[in-house]
């Protein structure tokens, strides 16, 4: 019974050291791969990078940056966010290939653009 | 600020002169004056040359506050909640009591029920009755406008549009910040138009208007959204009127335009300044040195003088 709970915290020791490693590999290695996280500030009352193309299953988070509240809404409102005050963030999973075009619908001029493309 | 009121005619006043005035008071709030009942040509300047207090009945006074940001702890005024308090302060202290107010909008920063609440404690305080409309920081909640109907929909139409008549002129209060379309600016939609329509059948001409929303009804600044792209539909219902007053906040500063018998006025900020139209990269909140700060944000006042000539405004600075 004593030596079980040993083992597993070896078994975890082991993973702790390696894991970090196989991340930067992936990362280094596979910079354009298919599910890399997307990131957009919302900045200046603006979307930035206003147009981004993403590979199905990459999740893109939004954040705020400005002092204003805003929205992430897509213009057919497949997906929305909450009112995003400073420093809030929102992600959404993109799983089908396609353009999605979104708005802030508080500052409906503020417009960007998620290229999804297999 | 009844001096300016009682300047005798030929006293010099012009529009222009009575702007300057306004923009030296560089202040928190509006004060409107109307002069009800006159048929044709009622005008800013012919109020402004108007001689004061020469009606047939009394004058009134209202007044405008708006965009208090109730919640807004940011840089660029941390304590919204204070100047809120020193423009309730401010309007306290006027030698005339208005009779009724407006809120032209952004009651609140965020929505949220706390502050719809602190805000209405904070304003109950000046004892008239207050018209509010939404901005659209008061309708960023979940339910898209539910917070905001719940405290201040009562007796509205729609997403919360109103009228009301007072001493002879008819107060239209429109919601432009409802379901705004991707790429346009503010948008008050084909429900609000039909009402608005009906709403103005029954009135003579001669019945001076006042209309108030957050968002401007003329393009101030595209670039930024300022503006409401169907507004002309509803300028267009108002043509026939002799005396339009349109009166909105949201951009947080003055900024003035007459089309014809129709005058547009966007008020201060109680919370914080924003940058004039396309002086800075983005129409966000504006830092200023924190002296500076009460100078930018204001009240305004309108006086409406019966029988003679229709509204004079009055800005005033917190400071």
């Amino acid at each position: 019974m004593t030596a079980f709970p040993f083992s597993i915290r070896r078994v975890a020791l082991c993973l702790s050291a390696v894991v970090p490693a196989m991340g930067f590999g992936l990362m280094a290695a596979a910079a354009p791969s298919a599910v890399a996280p997307r990131e957009v500030a919302i900045k200046g009352f603006a979307f930035v990078p206003q147009v981004i193309m993403v590979k199905p299953g990459a999740v893109v988070t939004w954040t705020n940056a400005d002092e204003d509240p805003h929205t992430v809404v897509a213009n057919d409102k497949s997906f929305h966010s909450a009112a995003l005050d400073t420093d809030d963030k929102y992600s959404f999973t993109f799983t089908k290939p396609g353009e999605y075009a979104y708005f802030c619908s508080l500052h409906p001029h503020m417009t960007g653009k998620i290229i999804v493309k297999g | 600020m009844d001096h300016d009121l009682i300047d005798p005619p030929g006293a010099g006043l012009n529009r222009r002169g009575m702007l300057m005035r306004c923009a030296g008071w560089a202040g928190t709030a509006a004060l409107y004056t109307m002069t009800a009942g006159v048929a044709s040509s009622i005008s800013l300047d012919a109020a402004l040359a108007a001689n004061g207090y020469g009606g047939r009945t009394k004058p009134f006074t209202f007044l405008q506050i708006s965009d208090t940001h109730i919640g807004f702890d940011k840089a660029a005024n941390p304590n919204a909640r204070g100047t809120a308090l020193q423009a309730v302060e401010k309007i306290k202290a006027l030698p005339q009591k208005p009779d009724l107010i407006i809120h032209t909008g952004d009651i609140t920063h965020l929505s949220k029920d706390e502050q719809f609440d602190d805000a209405r404690q904070i304003l109950s305080e000046l004892g008239a009755p207050i018209f509010y409309v939404p901005g659209e920081h008061d309708f960023l909640d979940e339910g898209q406008g539910k917070a905001f109907l719940a405290h201040h929909g009562q007796g509205t139409i729609g997403t919360g549009w109103y009228s009301f008549d007072h001493d002879g002129v008819h107060f239209v209060a429109l919601n432009n910040v409802a379901n705004l379309k991707p790429g346009g600016m503010a948008h008050l939609g084909d429900d609000q138009l039909a009402w608005l329509s009906k709403d103005l059948a029954g009135l003579a001409s001669s019945t001076p208007v006042v209309v108030f929303g957050h968002i401007p009804l003329w393009t101030v600044y595209e670039q930024w959204g300022w503006g409401t792209d169907d507004s002309a539909q509803a300028l267009a219902l108002l043509q026939r009127f002799g005396s339009v007053t349109v009166l909105n906040g949201y951009i947080h500063q003055i900024i003035q335009k007459v089309e014809g018998n129709v005058t547009f006025h966007s008020a201060r900020s109680t919370a914080y300044p924003q940058p004039a139209p396309g002086a800075a990269p983005s129409p966000g909140p504006l830092k200023v040195p924190a002296e500076q700060l009460p100078h930018m944000l204001g009240i305004r006042t309108a006086h409406f003088m019966r029988g003679t000539q229709p509204i004079a405004l009055i800005d005033q600075s917190l400071s």
